[in-house]
């Protein structure tokens, strides 16, 4: 693992422009939790193959995603 | 163990009152990013406006007021005429800085004001449910506009950044968008250029945000960024309009 991607699920709105940008596909809707927002946050999969980017941060209005690399 | 990206620290922890998907929570983030790169967050006061981009005030870890309509680079004026060595910007839209707002903007850029400018265009009254505004495209349907703008009968729309360019008292001018996560980082870049032109003291600073406004254009976030691809950066070009030595 090179790299740790966390999102602080609390201030998710479900916009999902995490998910759009992510070139490896990485993120998803994650349908165990639901938030104060009313909505699904976005969980990562396979952290294994994240390449550190930081696009999914970068895109996420909401300053969700904090991403960090080894 | 590096950071890459994190919630910038120019922000007071409020979470944002934007719609989900508005990149309006992306450019607040990039304003407080440059601000964190320029570590000036005790000397920075933020001139919030009317419309959604006015909630920025709410969310910045530094000094802050909100203006009448259309009024911030009039506010702005005065508090950095009194205190010349704070960093003074204003956060305006389309609605706001384009439309009522227009002889404040283009007054103190021809007074050369030092203040910097963040001018956010979603080429539609956000706030009050989408609106034509001076920036809405040809064709482009708002709730004053059901069958899309009409040149003939509106005109088209106004390109501010070409306009302001022409202005001695203007010393950077630029056009950025926040549609993909390249552009976001040369909108940071730009941003952070034109804090640097007011701590230089080179005159009035003024960037240029294409930015969506999903709720109102009717689009899923991710379709209304592929939208300012499409549509809005064909009329609105990117690029530098005007820079300092
Ligand atoms: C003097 C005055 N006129 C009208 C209004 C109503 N009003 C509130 S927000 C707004 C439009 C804001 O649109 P824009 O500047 O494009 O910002 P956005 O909401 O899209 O970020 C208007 C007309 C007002 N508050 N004050
Ligand atoms: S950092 Fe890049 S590769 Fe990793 S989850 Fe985010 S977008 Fe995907
Ligand atoms: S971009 Fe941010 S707010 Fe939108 S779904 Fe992803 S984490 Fe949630
Ligand atoms: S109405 Fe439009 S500009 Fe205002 S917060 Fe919602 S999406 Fe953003």
């Amino acid at each position: 693992m090179i790299s740790s991607v966390r999102f602080h699920q609390d201030a998710c709105k479900g916009c999902e422009l995490c998910i759009h940008f992510c070139p490896k596909g990485l993120i998803q809707t994650d349908t165990a939790v639901l938030n104060a927002n009313g909505v699904h946050p976005t969980k990562i999969t396979r952290q294994e193959e994240c390449v550190a980017c930081a696009n999914c941060a970068i895109m996420c209005p909401d300053g969700v995603i904090t991403v960090e690399k080894f | 163990m590096a950071i890459v990206y994190e919630r910038p620290k120019s922000l007071n922890g409020a979470p944002f009152t934007y719609c989900p998907g508005c990149t309006h929570g992306i450019i607040t983030q990039q304003v407080a990013a440059a601000i964190d790169e320029l570590g000036i967050v005790d000397d920075t006061i933020c001139v919030g406006c009317v419309g959604c981009g006015g909630y920025i005030a709410w969310f910045m870890d530094t000094d802050a007021i909100y203006s009448l309509h259309g009024r911030a680079p009039a506010n702005a004026t005065g508090i950095k005429r009194m205190n010349p060595d704070k960093v003074v910007f204003t956060y305006q839209g389309d609605g706001d800085l384009a439309s009522i707002g227009t002889a404040e903007i283009v007054q103190a850029a021809h007074r050369g004001e030092k203040i910097t400018t963040i001018f956010v265009n979603n080429a539609t009254y956000g706030m009050t449910g989408g609106q034509m505004a001076p920036t809405t495209l040809v064709g482009q349907k708002t709730t004053t506009s059901p069958y899309g703008r009409d040149a003939a009968h509106c005109g088209k729309p106004i390109r501010m950044c070409e306009l302001l360019s022409t202005i001695d008292g203007a010393a950077f001018i630029q056009r950025v968008a926040v549609n993909t996560p390249g552009n976001v980082r040369k909108a940071r870049a730009a941003i952070k250029r034109a804090f640097q032109c007011q701590i230089e003291g080179k005159g009035f600073a003024l960037v240029e945000v294409l930015s969506a406004c999903p709720t109102n254009w009717g689009k899923t976030p991710a379709a209304a960024l592929d939208w300012i691809a499409s549509d809005m950066i064909p009329y609105y070009p990117l690029g530098n309009f005007k820079d300092f030595q």
